[in-house]
C-alpha cells in the first residue's frame, strides 16, 4: 500500500466513523433547497426554470460547510507536523486529502442531486445535466477550497473566514456550471462549451489547489 | 553519524528566542535539552524537525543519506499525539506504517509499549498516558534514527516511564540518536543543552 | 408494571426479550388483516386503484406526527423526571420517525404524481410534512455529533421540545405563504368526509402500522442499551488493560 493510499483510507473511514460531517452537509444542501421557495413562492414554472441555479447554489454553499475540518483537524491533532516531516510530496498529500474530503463530503450531494431536481420538476435531461456539471465542477470547488484550508489553518474560528475567501474564487465556476446545465435545458448555447470550460477549471484547479495551498503552509512554518 | 547545529537563532514573533545554539550530537548519544518555560526547547526542535525556519544559523545529519532532509530521518513525539479518535488503535499505527513507508511490525511495536491486548479499541477510549504509549509505539514501529521527544515522560506513570526508559536505551545501543525538550531527568545518560540561562 | 420498574434497563430487557416475538407476531397478523381488507376495498370513482396508497400514506402520516409528540414525552423525561431510558427511547425513536415521515413524503409523491402531473408541488400540507422530516434528520444529527450520551440526550431534548413548539407556527406559516400564493387551488388529498368501506381497511391499517412501530421502537431501544453497554465495557477494557 502506498502512503498516499494509507492516506485516502484514512481520512475516509474518519470521516465516515466520526459521525456528523458528511451527513450534515447533505442535510444542509437539503435545507437550502427547500428554502428556496419560501423565498421565491411555490411556482412551479418558475421553479423549474430557476432550478439548475438553485441547486449548484445549494451545493456550492453545502460543499463550504466542511471545509474548515479539510486541514484543522490534522492541525489539531499533530499528524500535519508528522506529513510535513513525512519526505512524501506536500502536494501530493494535501491532493490526497483534498479528493478524501470530495469523496465524502460533495460526492453524497451530487448523489441526491437527482432527488431534490424532483422538487424543481426539473424533467430527466435536466436532472441529468445539473447532476453531471456538479460532479464535474464540484472537484474545483473542494481544490479552491483547500487554498482556503490552508490559509487558514493555523486560525481558530477560521471556518467562516474560508468561506469569505474562497466565494470569490468559486464564481466562475458556478457561471460555467449553471451556464452547462441550462444550456442543456433550453439553450440557447450548446451543452459543450461551457461544459468544457467547466471542466477546464475543475482540471486547472486540481493543480493551482494542491500547490497553493502547500505554499500558504510552507509559508506558516515562519 | 552526527548531529550538528551551529548558530541557530530563533526569531518568534518578532523577539529572539534563542541565539547562537551549537551541540554536535553522536550516534549513540542523547542529548536533553533543558530551560525554563519560553527558552525555546520545542522551538529548537521543531526547527531540527523542518517545522520552523531558523533565522539563522545551520543544522544538518553527516553520515545520513544525502537525498533525504533531516526531518525524513527524524520522528517527532509533540505535544499532541497525531491520533484519530474513532480508528482504533491498530489502525492508527498502521496507517502512520504505511504512510511513512516503515518496514516496521506493528504488532512487535504494540507488545513494546504495552497497547497489544487493546490493539482493537478505538483511540478515543484510551486515556492520555496509553494516547502517548501509542504514539510512542509509532517511533518503535519505523526505524528513524533521530528521536526528536518533546516532553516525553508527559502523562506517563512510574512504570510507562520505565518502558520509555528501555527504548530509549534500545534506540541509543542501536545506533540512533535522541535530542528530547524535557524538565524531568529522563534517566538515560544524556548531555545536557541549557537553553535560556546564557541567553 | 409500574413504570418505575422499568428504570432499571436490565429488567427492561428482559421485558423486551419476552414481549418482543409476540409485538412482531402480532404485527405480522395485523398487516396480514389490513392488506386483505386493503385488497378487498373498492377502487375510487376518480383515482381509481391509486387511492390504495391512501392506506400507507395515510398511517405515515399519522405516525409521522405521534413520533414526533412520543420524543417531546421523552424529551420532557429526560430533563424533568430524569428517567433513565427516556433517552434512549427519544433516541430509538427518530430514525424511525424519519423513516415514517420518508414514507409518507414517497408515497405522496407517488400520489400526486397521476394527480399533478408532477411528482412534487409546494402544497402546504406536503411542504409541512418535508420540513418535520428535516427537523427528524437534524435531530438525529444531534445525536451523532455529540459523543457523550448523556449531553446529546439533553442537547435532543431541548431541540425536540423546541420543535414540538415551533411545528405548529411553522405548520400555519407554511398554510399562509401557500394559500397567498394559489388561493384555493390546492388539490387535497384525502376528502373531508371518508366512506365506511375504506375507513375501516384504513383503521386496521394504522392499528398494523402503530404495532410495527412498537416493534421497532422496543427493538432500537434494546440496541441502544446493548450499544451503550459496548461502549462502557470499551472503556472498561482500556482502564484495565495492563501497563508496561
Amino acid at each position: 500500500m502506498t502512503a498516499l493510499t494509507a492516506l485516502f483510507l484514512r481520512d475516509v473511514r474518519a470521516a465516515i466513523r466520526a459521525g456528523g460531517g458528511a451527513p450534515v452537509g447533505v442535510l444542509f444542501f437539503l435545507l437550502v433547497v427547500t428554502l428556496m421557495p419560501f423565498a421565491v413562492g411555490p411556482d412551479l414554472a418558475l421553479l423549474q426554470r430557476i432550478g439548475p441555479a438553485l441547486l449548484w447554489l445549494g451545493a456550492l454553499l453545502a460543499s463550504l460547510l466542511a471545509l474548515d475540518r479539510l486541514l484543522a483537524a490534522d492541525y489539531d491533532d499533530g499528524s500535519l507536523d508528522l506529513i510535513l516531516m513525512s519526505g512524501n510530496a506536500l502536494e501530493l498529500a494535501l491532493l490526497t486529502k483534498a479528493l478524501a474530503h470530495w469523496v465524502t463530503t460533495s460526492l453524497p450531494l451530487v448523489v441526491i442531486t437527482p432527488l431534490l431536481a424532483l422538487f424543481f420538476n426539473l424533467d430527466l435531461p435536466a436532472s441529468a445535466a445539473v447532476t453531471v456539471t456538479l460532479l464535474v465542477g464540484t472537484p474545483a470547488l473542494t481544490l479552491i477550497g483547500l487554498i482556503g484550508a490552508a490559509l487558514t489553518v493555523a486560525l481558530r474560528r477560521g471556518g467562516l473566514l474560508i468561506s469569505v475567501l474562497i466565494l470569490p474564487l468559486t464564481i466562475p465556476v458556478l457561471i460555467f456550471g449553471v451556464a452547462a446545465s441550462n444550456a442543456a435545458i433550453v439553450g440557447p448555447l450548446p451543452f459543450g462549451s461551457p461544459f468544457m470550460v467547466l471542466c477546464a477549471l475543475s482540471l486547472a484547479s486540481l493543480v493551482i489547489g494542491p500547490a497553493a495551498a502547500a505554499l500558504a503552509i510552507r509559508q506558516g512554518l515562519e | 553519524m552526527t548531529l550538528f547545529a551551529s548558530g541557530l537563532i530563533c526569531m518568534r514573533g518578532g523577539r529572539e528566542v534563542f541565539s547562537g545554539v551549537d551541540f554536535s550530537l553522536v550516534a549513540g548519544h542523547a542529548l536533553a535539552v533543558t530551560g525554563p518555560n519560553g527558552a525555546g526547547k520545542s522551538s529548537l526542535l521543531r526547527i531540527i524537525a523542518g517545522l520552523l525556519r531558523p533565522a539563522g544559523g545551520s543544522f544538518g545529519l553527516q553520515g545520513g543519506d544525502p537525498e533525504r532532509s533531516v526531518g525524513e530521518e527524524a520522528h517527532y513525539l509533540g505535544h499532541q499525539d497525531a491520533l484519530k479518535a474513532s480508528l482504533s488503535v491498530r489502525e492508527n499505527l498502521d496507517f502512520w506504517i504505511g504512510f511513512l513507508r516503515g518496514q516496521g511490525d506493528a504488532r512487535e511495536a504494540l507488545a513494546a509499549t504495552g497497547l497489544d491486548t487493546i490493539a482493537g479499541l478505538p483511540a478515543f477510549c484510551l486515556s492520555a498516558g496509553q494516547r502517548r504509549r501509542l504514539s510512542l509505539a509509532r517511533l518503535v514501529a519505523i526505524r528513524r534514527p533521530v528521536w526528536l521527544l518533546d516532553e516525553p515522560t508527559a502523562a506517563l506513570d512510574q512504570n510507562a516511564q520505565g518502558m520509555l526508559r528501555r527504548l530509549m536505551q534500545d534506540h541509543l545501543s542501536g545506533g540512533g540518536l535522541i535530542v528530547a525538550a524535557t524538565h524531568a531527568p529522563l534517566g538515560i545518560e544524556v548531555q545536557e543543552l541549557a537553553l535560556g540561562a546564557a541567553a | 408494571m409500574p413504570l418505575i420498574d422499568l428504570a432499571n434497563p436490565t429488567r427492561f430487557l428482559a421485558l423486551v426479550g419476552r414481549t418482543l416475538p409476540w409485538l412482531a407476531a402480532l404485527t405480522a397478523l395485523g398487516f396480514l388483516f389490513g392488506l386483505w381488507d386493503v385488497y378487498r376495498a373498492p377502487d375510487d370513482y376518480q383515482q381509481g386503484a391509486t387511492v390504495k396508497i391512501m392506506f400507507i400514506h395515510v398511517p405515515s402520516a399519522w405516525l409521522s406526527m405521534f413520533i414526533w409528540g412520543l420524543m417531546s414525552i421523552a424529551a420532557l423525561g429526560t430533563l424533568v423526571w430524569r428517567h433513565p431510558l427516556a433517552d434512549v427511547a427519544a433516541k430509538a425513536a427518530a430514525p424511525i420517525g424519519a423513516a415514517f415521515t420518508l414514507i409518507c413524503l414517497v408515497t405522496g409523491s407517488l400520489w400526486g404524481r397521476p394527480m399533478w402531473g408532477t411528482y412534487w408541488v409546494w402544497d402546504a400540507r406536503l411542504t409541512s410534512v418535508l420540513i418535520l422530516f428535516l427537523m427528524y434528520l437534524g435531530v438525529i444529527a444531534l445525536w451523532r455529533t455529540i459523543d457523550d450520551f448523556s449531553r446529546a440526550a439533553r442537547a435532543a431534548a431541548i431541540l425536540t421540545l423546541v420543535g414540538a413548539i415551533n411545528l405548529p407556527i411553522i405548520k400555519f406559516s407554511v398554510d399562509w405563504w401557500n394559500t397567498l400564493h394559489q388561493p384555493a387551488s390546492v388539490l387535497r388529498m384525502a376528502g373531508p368526509s371518508i366512506h365506511p368501506s375504506l375507513l375501516v381497511p384504513l383503521l386496521v391499517m394504522a392499528a398494523a402500522f402503530f404495532l410495527l412501530f412498537a416493534t421497532l421502537h422496543l427493538a432500537a431501544m434494546r440496541n441502544e442499551i446493548l450499544r451503550r453497554r459496548v461502549a462502557t465495557m470499551q472503556i472498561l477494557q482500556a482502564q484495565a488493560a495492563p501497563g508496561v
